[in-house]
Formats: C-alpha cells, structure tokens, sequence
C-alpha cells in the first residue's frame, strides 16, 4: 500500500507489479508464454501416398517422350524457332554492320569535336599523361561513379545469395576446400604473391601516367589476395583481411570516392575553384582528383574481387 | 546559377551515398537513413518541380566540369521532377506496407543489404529520369537490374531464387541488346549526348545516309527496353518475381522498376530518336500490336491464375500492354495517356500487393482463392484496399484507372488507322480485367465460418499508414485528374 497515491494509480506502477511478483500474487508470464494449441495437419498419410503416386503417374504421363504429341512438337518447335530466330537477329545485324561507317575512316561520324577535344586537350585540362584515365575519371566521371557502384552492388548481391551468418560459419568448417600445404603451391605464391601485391600497387599509383588504374591495379591485388589465401588457407589469410577489415576499407574507400565526386559536380556545375592540387604532369602525385580516385577505387576493387572469391568458396569472409 | 539547380544532382549522388553508408550499419540504423534519404529526395524533388513550373523551362545541369558532349549532364523538367516526386512517395509507402513481412521473410543478416538495394534502386531511378545521356542511362540500367534481383531473392527459398536467375537472363538480354543499340547509335552519329544524337538522327533521316543502322538502332533499344520493362511476349519471368518475393520487393518491382525502363523509352523517342521519326518508323506498329496482344494476353493468363499475388502480376502484363499501347498510337495524346498510365498503375499496383498481403495474412498465409472467402471482413482496411485497386484497374469513375481508360480511349479515336483495333481491344481488356478482379472482391466479401482470426489493422500503423494513402493517391489521380494531366502535358512540351 502507498501512502501517497490512491490505489488505483498505485496498481499502475512497476513498484506495485514489482511487490505483487514477489509476494507470488502475480506471474507475469501466465498468460503470456503458454503453448498455444498447434494446428492439425489436414492432409491424412493415406491422401499424401496417394497424391504422391498421382503425381508421378501424371508427370510420367506428360514426360513420355514416345507417346506425348503436344511435347514432342513443342520441342521440335521450340528448337527450330529459336534457330529461326537466332539467324534471323544474326543476319539483321550483319546487315547492319555492312552500312555502318568504315574503321579508321577520317570522315567518320565518331570522328568529331568530342573526340579532338579530348585528345588535344586532355592532358592540359585533367593533368594527366594517359588520356583514357582522364576520360572516364573527369570528363565522364559520373558514368565511372556508377560503374563502381555496379561493382559494390554486385558484391552486395553475392553476400545476399551466399553470405552465412557467423555461427554457422563456425560449426560449418569444410576442410575439403582448405589447401592441403602443397608445397609446390607455397613455394610459388610465396614468390608471386609480393611481386602481384607490389605491381597492382604500381598499376594504381601510375593510372594517370601510363596504362593502367583503379579497375586493373584492384584486380591484380585481388588476385595475389585469391593467391595467398588459396596456398595458405583461411586462417592465415582472416589473420590480417577479415570481414571487418574488408568492410572498413570498402565503405571508407566508397565514401571518399564518393564526397570527392559531390565536390567536383558542385564545384564543377556551379563554377568555383577547384580547390584540390594539380600538381605538375608527369608526376607522381598530380592530377588532382584523378590521384585519389585511383587509389579509392583500386582498394574497392581488390575487396570486391577477393570477396567474390571468399563467398563463393566459404560463404564468408 | 540558383541553388536549387543542384537538386537533382544532389538526390542522385545522397542516394547512392545511403546505400554505401548502409553497408556498414546494423539493419535497424539502415531502415531509418533509408527512410530519411527518402523523405529528403522527396522533398527535393518536390522543389525541383515547383521550381521548373515557375521557369516555365527545363534546365540543364554539368555533372562536372566540362559541359556536356565531353562531359556528363543531367536535365530536369517538370515531367522528370513528377516522376521523380512519384517515385519516392510510392517507394515510401511499398517500404511501410510491406515492413511487417520484411522482418518475417528476411533474415536479420540481410536487413541492411537490402536496404543498399532499395537506396541503390531510387539512385538509379533518378538517374535514369534525370539523365541527358546514353551511356549514363546504361550505366545506371545495370544498377537497376542487380538491385532488382536482389531485392526478388532476399527471401531465401527456390522459388525466388528461380525467379531471379530468370529475371537476371532475360533482365541481361534486354540490357544487352540496349548497348548494342546504343553502340550502333554512336558509331553513326559520334554521339552519346541525347541532344546532339537527335540532331545528328535529323540529319541522318534527311540526307538518307545510314538509314539501316538507324532503323536497327532504334528495334534494338525499344527491344530491349521491352523486354525489361515486360511487354507481353517477353513477360516470362514477370509472374514468378512479382509473385514469390517479399512484398515490399513485389510493389516495388511492379510499380518502379518496370517504370524506370519505360520512363527511358519515352525519353528515346522523344529525346533521342525524335518523335517525327519515330512516328515514321514502321517499329511503332509493331509495338503497337504486341501491346495490344499484351492487353489481351496478360488478362488471359490472370483469369487462369489461382494464385492471387501471380495473378496480380499477370495483371501487371497487361498494363504494360496499355502503356505500350498508347506509345504506338503514335499521337501526343496517346503519348500523355500512356504517362499517366504509368503514374496511375503505379499507385494502383503497389496498393493491390500490399491490401492482398493483408488478406493473405488472415487466411493462414494462402494464396490461393478458396482460402482467401470472407478475408475482407476479417481485415477490413486491407479489404477495403484491395476493393479500391481492383476498381480502379477495372476502371470505375472516381478511381485513377478511369482517367487512364477515358484518355486511351480520347487518343485512340483521334487517330482513325488504330481507331478500331484499339477500342475493341480496349473493351475486351476491361470485361477480362472486371472478371478476374471482381470475381476476387466478390470472394473476398463472401461471409463463411472460418477457423483463421481477424487482424485489427490499426494496431499496425505502418500497414494502416501505406493503404490509407495509397487508397487517397488513387482517389486524388482519379478525382483531381485535371490538373495532374496539365502538368504532365506541360512538362511534355518542356521534354523535347
């Protein structure tokens, strides 16, 4: 009993639920927890049986290859129209292509003001020597923007359709696929696995200089990563590239990648000065954004890779 | 320049940003930047239309620093502002319908993943509304197709993952053949800007150079728009995606993702190809048909269907027939009718999917009719729903799907070669459209003793909320029709 409330306000607070459970007057859980009474399955197992050998007469029935007309042309129908059709959508574009304009031809459509402009201009204007890299980073860096968001969301897709969560992770350890120490193995990727990691790093760093950049250099990392792990096995790989390291580098890469390019259209749309370096040409660390970029996206592109190859042989990181 | 030129840019790229900040937050954390980024683009998008209403103009945006044939640009009218506007008030409210499911068909691992999907799907919507540019409609098509076919098999069950590989095939087709178009498009005009491709298009048609590519380009990118959009003979893989995956993902599969495609359609013929010369091809006719056969056929296909979410998606196929339809009317008329299709099917799909999860969930989790009798008393908003959709999609005065109907039938008779056919076709599609829809209201309203108990849908705001406003945006496009069929015919005139 309260003495400064009035019982009924005082049967609404925890205190009193609190004392009532204690002196045993109430169970919480009455009421609440109980088992609720199943629903009984309808089908009797004499139905089932019977429903079992139904179908499999129907279906032996429907598949009988001899005696089925209706399947027997649809097959033969299905065959001959999708030939029909791959010839004649084969033959459509051959076609085609004997209109379209000469390779290599000066007077070609594709040969215009778009193109001269990012030949002539393309080192003055993005600061760098190898002019592709200029294209797809800075002139039509909002097309490679959404190319890298193809390659995060198709990561994303392949965690959806094989990630595992962590405990089956655990209890599921399937030695089959874990290297057995071949030697042979070892020995090689202890050779090439420095050598690849070194020369997808030099790929990346040179994307603006010579051929090359974020998408190659990443792919090459990714596979001394697939190297190293597939010598050397799961655990030793998890030492230093685990899940979590795999997701820092990813989002922090992305969001980088992602606030420079809101930066370069803002700035860019609205005419202020850009504010990041340029750098003199030819040198390492010049080309402005171009730079950073690669090296976002090289890292996005190493975990991608790597990561496909883990889910598809593990279900996880 | 104004401020508020960056709109469009800036929902873009915040979408995209959500979805890569998603990857790294709890599932709970996802859902509410998810809902934020979409309120926010809504709210931009909102400005962005008031905006270009009062310009009385589209503008031009540099994604950049290059102007546009070197660089990327995006454009925004006050046609692209309402789809966009659209979009995310019909992604709100699928989300909030559907929610209740999502956390029973999902598995709490992939509660953030598919919130990347959803952010990365309204990205690529946007893109491919605002876009001036070929590539970057490319680009942002592949974005759409993975993020749909993560959204159909984040349910983890055999039927959608067959549902997604098939989606994926045919989904891959289309985009393939799309680039091929495009390939062709560029090689004969220099070209990837919409703009300059149209001139270059003008040039082409007449000096009479390169006429075969043209015509090729042009079959190559409707094709495979087509069949990513579902227009009937390639509708295959529609049934089971919209049918078997979680309901958020069915709504919005149906009412955005097919939308997007058909958006970029109409910006190809518009922006692209050129009306006039579209409207010379012969290739309108030939979309002109199979929308019809569309409009036949899907009926067809739901009126056999026993299943009540596949028939909904077969419902979809004829739909899409409609749209199809008034694209080969080939008259402005049709044109507007075929946009405010598209806006109308849109609220009313996502509404039948939602209010139908609704029954299936007093009926013992059933799809199949027998099961579903009574269902409407024993939810009743989700009933009362469900009733309004199938109005509307019959087409009863006052619902959005009158307004559509009423506009077909207005172009169709403007134009006295499809005159007929259309009409007739029309008629048809509507008596099939009432049977398979009225013989599910009927069955819903049909009093029996049943064992399955009745939900009170208030307890659930989040459902009560999405019908509610489902059912007035379907009561607002079919009562208040004139002035949204104004605004799109105004944002028509600022497309070209």
């Amino acid at each position: 009993m309260s003495k400064l409330r009035p019982q009924k306000d005082y049967e609404k607070t925890a205190a009193f639920r609190f004392w009532s459970w204690l002196e045993g007057k109430k169970d919480p859980y009455v009421g609440t927890l109980e088992m609720k009474e199943q629903k009984e399955f309808r089908e009797s197992k004499v139905a089932a049986v019977e429903r079992v050998i139904d179908h499999e007469k129907l279906h032996d029935k429907i598949y009988d290859m001899e005696k089925n007309k209706e399947q027997k042309f649809f097959r033969v129908f299905y065959k001959i129209s999708a030939i029909i059709l791959c010839v004649v959508v084969i033959a459509a574009l051959i076609l085609c292509a004997s209109y379209l304009p000469e390779v290599g031809n000066a007077s070609n459509p594709t040969n215009n003001d778009t193109m001269k402009r990012y030949v002539e201009k393309g080192m003055e204007e993005t600061g760098v020597v190898n002019t592709v890299t200029g294209m797809i980073l800075n002139y039509r860096g909002f097309d490679t923007f959404g190319e890298t968001c193809v390659l995060f969301i198709a990561s994303s897709c392949v965690m959806i359709l094989l990630m595992m969560s962590e405990e089956k992770l655990r209890a599921n350890e399937t030695p089959d696929f874990e290297p057995k120490d071949d030697l042979i193995l070892q020995t090689i990727a202890n050779l090439l696995v420095p050598i690849l990691m070194i020369f997808g790093f030099y790929v990346i760093v040179n994307g603006h200089l010579s051929p090359g950049g974020g998408f190659s250099g990443g792919a090459i990392i990714g596979s001394g990563l697939i190297l190293y792990s597939s010598a050397f096995g799961e655990k030793k790989i998890r030492r230093f590239f685990n899940e979590h390291v795999y997701k820092c580098i990813k989002v922090t890469a992305l969001i980088l990648y992602g606030c420079i390019m809101t930066y370069h259209f803002y700035t860019g749309a609205n005419g202020i000065e850009n504010l990041i370096p340029m750098g003199t040409v030819g040198n390492i660390i010049s080309a402005g954004m171009i730079f950073y970029i690669n090296l976002f996206v090289g890292s996005e592109v190493a975990c991608t890779i790597y990561s496909f190859y883990a889910l598809f042989k593990r279900g996880g990181l | 320049m104004e401020f508020i030129r960056n709109f469009p840019a800036l929902s873009i790229v915040l979408a995209m940003m959500a979805a890569i900040v998603s990857s790294a937050l709890k599932g709970k954390w996802a859902k509410w930047l998810n809902l934020i980024v979409i309120i926010v683009i809504m709210i931009l998008s909102g400005c962005v239309l008031v905006y270009t209403y009062q310009l009385g103009d589209s503008f031009v945006y540099t994604m950049g620093r290059f102007s546009a044939p070197w660089g990327n640009e995006i454009r925004a009218g006050v046609l692209e502002a309402i789809m966009a506007l659209f979009f995310c008030v019909i992604m709100l409210l699928s989300l909030l319908g559907g929610r209740r499911h999502f956390y029973i068909d999902v598995e709490p691992s992939r509660h953030s993943l598919y919130y990347i999907m959803t952010n990365l799907l309204l990205s690529s919507l946007l893109a491919l509304v605002y876009t001036n540019d070929l590539f970057t409609a490319y680009v942002f098509v592949e974005i759409n197709t993975i993020s749909a076919c993560g959204l159909i098999m984040v349910v983890q069950n055999g039927r959608t993952i067959e549902a997604a590989i098939r989606y994926m095939i045919m989904s891959l087709l289309g985009s393939s053949l799309f680039l091929i178009g495009i390939c062709i498009l560029y090689d004969i005009t220099g070209n990837l800007l919409m703009t300059s491709i149209y001139q270059e298009v003008v040039k082409i048609v007449a000096d009479g150079t390169y006429t075969v590519p043209l015509v090729i380009a042009i079959a190559l990118l409707t094709t495979g728009l087509a069949i990513k959009s579902a227009l009937y003979p390639f509708h295959s893989w529609l049934p089971d995606a919209y049918g078997y995956s979680t309901i958020s993902s069915s709504a919005m599969l149906s009412s955005l993702v097919s939308k997007g495609y058909i958006f970029l359609v109409i910006k190809i013929i518009f922006r692209v190809i050129g009306f006039t010369q579209f409207h010379d091809s012969k290739i309108i006719n030939i979309i002109f048909v199979f929308g019809l056969l569309g409009m036949i056929m899907g009926s067809l296909n739901a009126i056999w269907e026993n299943d009540i979410m596949r028939m909904i998606a077969f419902s979809s196929v004829a739909q899409i027939g409609y749209i199809y339809m008034g694209f080969g009317l080939g008259t402005r008329e049709g044109m507007v009718a075929a946009i405010f299709h598209i806006l109308s099917h849109a609220a009313t799909k996502a509404l039948l999917f939602v209010s139908a999860m609704g029954l299936r969930d007093v009926s013992g989790g059933s799809k199949r009719f027998i099961d579903l009798t009574g269902a409407g008393y024993r939810n009743v908003l989700a009933g009362v729903g469900f009733t309004v959709g199938a109005l509307s999609m019959v087409g009863i005065p006052a619902f959005s799907g009158f307004v559509s109907k009423l506009l077909f039938g207005q172009a169709a008779v403007i134009n006295e070669g499809k005159m007929l056919p259309t009409l007739i076709v029309l008629a048809i599609s509507t008596v099939l459209n009432a049977i398979y829809f009225m013989k599910t209201v009927i069955r819903i309203y049909t009093k029996e003793e049943t064992e399955y108990s009745t939900i009170n849908e208030l307890k659930h705001p989040n459902y009560a909320i999405s019908i509610t406003m489902f059912i007035v945006l379907n009561l607002v496009l079919g009562l208040a029709s004139e002035p949204i069929l104004n605004l799109v015919e105004y944002g028509l005139v600022m497309f070209e």
